[in-house]
C-alpha cells in the first residue's frame, strides 16, 4: 500500500497550461499518474496533449471525479487557488509552487482547517509525493524511487529527498510513499501526520525522515515517535554548521534565537530511538541495516 | 528583509502608530543640523541590523548639539556586533515613566499569530521569557479571524500594564497587528513601548522583518532590499539572482537544492574542513548560472578549493555535465574544483566530463569523498 495517493487517484492540474505546470503535468502522467484535467477560465475546452482543460476546478471534479489537486500556479495566486480547489470538492491539495507569502500559508492552513476540515494539503515549496509505481504528483523524478517497500518517506527538503529514494533504490531496497513536506514556515502536511500515515500503512514497515534547521517540527516529531511508533525511524537533519540568523535557502530554515538548531533536533530524535545519520549516506546504510534486520 | 529602527518607525507610523519625530544622518554635520532643526535634547541611535545598540555605545542621549557632535563622531564607524555604524537616528527625546514590549509574530509549532506583550520592557524578551516568562502576556491569533477589539482588551489585561496605560496600549496593539498583516511582516516588535508622565503610550523603538516573499504586493519594499545588510560577496550573489550565504571557511561550495547544499557544509566541516559559503543553484544548473556561481566564490579570497555537489533529478547528469563544461570555458578559476555528480544518467555526465579532468578539476563518486579531497585541497 500507500499514504495518500495511489494509482487510483484523479489529478487536476492548476497550471497546467504554463511551462512549468505542463512539463511536469505530462511527466507525471507518462509515469502513470492519472491526470485527468486542467483549469485555466481563459482556455476552458482547450487541451494539453489530450487532457482536457475546464474553466474552474469544480467543473473539473464535475466532468472527472478529480479528488486530487497539483498547483502549480504563480505564488501570487496561490491563495485563491486552495480556496478553489478546496470549494470545488477536492480533497488532497498539492501546491508545488515556491515563494508564498508566510501571511497567505497561515491564512489558507486556517480557513482549511476551519471550512473544510478534510481538506488534506501538502506544501507549498514542495516536491510533492510519489508512491512509485503508482503515482507521481509534483517534480520528483520517478525513476530514482524503487517500487515497493518497505520504506516510507518524509521529508523538508526536496534535493534531500532525492539523494534518499536513490541511495535507496541503489541497496535495492523499495519505496511505499515518498512525501516531501516543504521547506516554507507553514507545511500543510507536518512530518506527524506522515508519520500517522505510515505507522497505519501495513506495507510501511520502516521510515526514513529528513529534517533540516528551523523551527520544531522535528523536535514535535521526536515527542509523537516516542508516544507512538512501533516502526522503526532513520533520520538525517541538515544545517549542523548553519549561521544563526541567515536563512539557508527554504524561507523556514533558520536558526534564530539559539532555537531550531540541527544538534538539538538530533537529540531529540536520538532520545525517542531514532538511529540518526550524521550525513545522507550515513542514513542511507542506517537503512540499509534496519531494513535487512526486518524478519 | 531587516529594517533600520528609523525604517520600522515609518513603517508603523504609516499605520497610525505615535513615533517621534527625526532624521536620518550619514555624517556628524548631517546629525548637528539635525537636532538643530529638532532641538535638543535629542537621542543619538546608531543604524543597524542588530540587537544589543545600547550595550555597545550606539544609542546616546544628547542634552545639547555639541554633545550630538560627539556622540555621532563616536557612533558613527563603530562596529556593533560584526555591523559597522553608517547611519544615525537623530530623533526627539522622550521622558519615560514606564517601558513594555509588544511584539507579533508567527508561530510555527501553532500555526497561529503570537502576539507578546509585556510590562517588562527596554530589556531583551529572551531574558524576560527565561527569568520571569508569566511576566508576558501571550495571544494566538487565528488570521482567519483577526484580533478583534475584545482580544486586544482583554490581552492588555492580562499584561497589567499601568491603567493610564491600558487604552493607549489597546489601540497600539491593534493598529501593530495591523501593521504584521497587511505589511506582510515576519516580525514587528516595539521595545521598549512607553507611558510618559503625562500618560501618553508611545513607541520608542521598532524592530520590523518583512516577508521578501510578498514584495510583489509591497512594491515600495524594494527600497528595503537596497539597504539590507549584505557582505561583498553576497551582494554579487545576490545581484546574480543566488541563493547565498557567506561562511568564514576555505571551501567553496555549490549544490543544486537547499537542502543539498546545507549537507554539503556539514559534510565539509564532518571532514574536518570549513566551508567558504552556502550556495544553492536550484534545479536547472545551466551553464549561465553555474558560471555565476563559480565567479562569485572565485571572487572571494579566502577560497582555495570548490566543491560542486550536483544530485540530477529530472536535470540529468549530461545536462549539468554540459553547464560545468561551458561556465569553465566562461570564466577562470584560481582554485582546483571537485566536482561530485550523482543521480539521473550521472554515467553519462560523467563520461562528458572524463576528457577535461586534471589536477584542477576532479571528480570523486561520493558526497564524502569529494568532500575529502576538497578539504585536503584546501590546506
Amino acid at each position: 500500500m500507500s499514504i495518500f495517493v495511489d494509482e487510483n487517484t484523479k489529478v487536476v492540474y492548476q497550471g497546467l497550461t504554463g511551462s512549468t505546470g505542463r512539463y511536469y503535468g505530462l511527466l507525471n502522467r507518462e509515469y502513470g499518474t492519472q491526470v485527468v484535467a486542467g483549469t485555466n477560465p481563459r482556455k476552458a475546452g482547450s487541451d494539453v496533449d489530450g487532457i482536457p482543460i475546464y474553466a474552474t476546478v469544480a467543473e473539473a471534479v464535475e466532468k472527472t471525479g478529480a479528488t486530487a489537486s497539483c498547483i502549480f500556479v504563480p505564488a501570487p495566486f496561490v491563495r485563491d487557488a486552495v480556496m478553489e480547489a478546496a470549494e470545488g470538492g477536492i480533497d488532497f491539495i498539492v501546491v508545488i509552487t515556491e515563494g508564498v507569502p508566510a501571511h497567505d500559508e497561515a491564512w489558507f492552513y486556517n480557513k482549511l482547517k476551519r471550512d473544510y476540515p478534510g481538506v488534506r494539503l501538502l506544501g507549498p515549496n514542495c516536491p510533492g509525493l510519489i508512491s512509485p509505481g503508482k503515482a507521481n504528483i509534483g517534480i520528483t523524478a520517478g525513476h530514482i524511487a524503487k517500487p515497493g517497500g518497505p520504506v516510507g518517506i518524509v521529508s523538508r527538503s526536496g534535493t534531500l529527498t532525492y539523494q534518499a529514494l536513490y541511495e535507496l533504490k541503489q541497496k535495492d531496497i523499495g519505496c511505499t510513499t515518498c512525501v516531501g513536506i516543504g521547506g516554507d514556515p507553514v507545511p500543510g502536511t507536518s512530518f506527524i501526520d506522515c508519520l500517522e500515515a505510515f505507522e497505519a500503512d501495513p506495507d510501511t514497515r520502516a521510515v526514513m525522515m529528513i529534517g533540516e534547521i528551523g523551527g520544531s517540527a522535528e523536535e514535535e516529531a521526536a515527542a509523537w515517535i516516542k508516544a507512538n511508533m512501533t516502526k522503526p525511524v532513520v533520520s538525517y537533519v541538515a544545517g549542523v554548521t548553519a549561521p544563526p540568523g541567515k536563512k539557508m535557502g527554504h524561507a523556514g530554515a533558520i536558526v534564530s534565537g539559539g532555537k531550531g538548531t540541527a544538534k538539538a533536533k538530533m537529540e531529540a530524535l536520538r532520545d525517542a530511538g531514532v538511529r540518526v545519520g550524521q550525513n545522507p549516506t550515513e542514513a542511507g546504510e542506517l537503512m540499509a541495516e534496519v531494513v535487512a534486520g526486518l524478519d | 528583509m531587516d529594517l533600520f529602527e528609523y525604517q520600522g518607525k515609518q513603517f508603523f507610523a504609516a499605520y497610525g502608530m505615535p513615533v517621534s519625530p527625526g532624521e536620518v544622518a550619514f555624517t556628524v554635520e548631517d546629525a548637528v543640523a539635525a537636532a538643530e532643526r529638532l532641538g535638543p535634547p535629542v537621542m543619538v541611535k546608531a543604524q543597524v541590523h542588530t540587537g544589543g545598540r545600547g550595550k555597545a555605545g550606539g544609542v546616546k542621549f544628547a542634552a545639547t548639539v555639541d554633545d550630538v557632535r560627539t556622540h555621532a563622531e563616536n557612533i558613527l564607524g563603530l562596529d556593533i556586533r560584526g555591523h559597522v555604524v553608517k547611519r544615525l537616528w537623530i530623533e526627539k527625546a522622550s521622558d519615560i515613566a514606564e517601558e513594555y514590549y509588544a511584539s507579533f509574530t508567527l508561530d510555527r509549532s501553532a500555526k497561529l499569530h503570537l502576539g507578546m506583550l509585556s510590562a517588562e520592557g527596554g530589556v531583551e524578551i529572551e531574558a524576560v521569557a527565561e527569568e520571569n516568562p508569566d511576566a508576558i502576556a501571550k495571544i494566538w491569533v487565528d488570521p482567519v479571524v483577526g484580533l478583534t477589539e475584545e482580544a486586544a482588551a482583554a490581552w492588555v489585561d492580562a499584561a497589567n500594564l499601568n491603567p493610564a496605560a491600558r487604552d493607549g496600549a489597546v489601540d497600539i496593539v491593534r493598529k501593530l497587528y495591523q501593521a504584521y498583516v497587511e505589511g506582510d511582516a515576519d516580525l514587528v516588535e516595539i521595545n521598549p513601548l512607553i507611558l510618559t508622565p503625562d500618560n501618553r503610550v508611545h513607541v520608542l523603538d521598532a524592530k520590523v522583518t518583512l516577508d521578501a516573499n510578498a514584495v510583489f504586493r509591497h512594491p515600495d519594499y524594494e527600497e528595503y532590499d537596497a539597504t539590507q545588510s549584505r557582505d561583498e560577496r553576497e551582494q554579487a550573489a545576490h545581484a546574480k539572482g543566488l541563493q547565498y550565504v557567506g561562511l568564514d571557511g576555505t571551501v567553496g561550495v555549490i549544490a543544486n537544492g537547499a537542502g543539498l547544499a546545507m549537507s554539503t557544509v556539514d559534510v565539509v566541516n564532518q571532514v574536518g574542513g570549513n566551508a567558504a559559503n552556502f550556495l544553492d543553484i536550484g534545479g536547472g544548473a545551466n551553464a549561465e548560472v553555474m558560471a555565476g556561481a563559480l565567479e562569485v566564490i572565485n571572487n572571494d579570497p579566502k577560497v582555495s578549493s570548490i566543491f560542486i555537489n550536483i544530485f540530477g533529478g529530472i536535470t540529468r547528469g549530461e545536462v549539468v555535465a554540459n553547464g560545468i563544461i561551458e561556465a569553465l570555458s566562461q570564466v577562470d578559476i584560481d582554485s582546483p574544483i571537485v566536482i561530485r555528480l550523482d543521480g539521473t544518467n550521472a554515467e553519462q555526465g560523467r563520461e562528458m566530463l572524463a576528457p577535461h579532468l586534471s589536477d584542477r578539476l576532479m571528480l570523486e563518486p561520493t558526497m564524502l569523498d569529494a568532500a575529502r579531497r576538497a578539504v585536503a585541497l584546501a590546506g
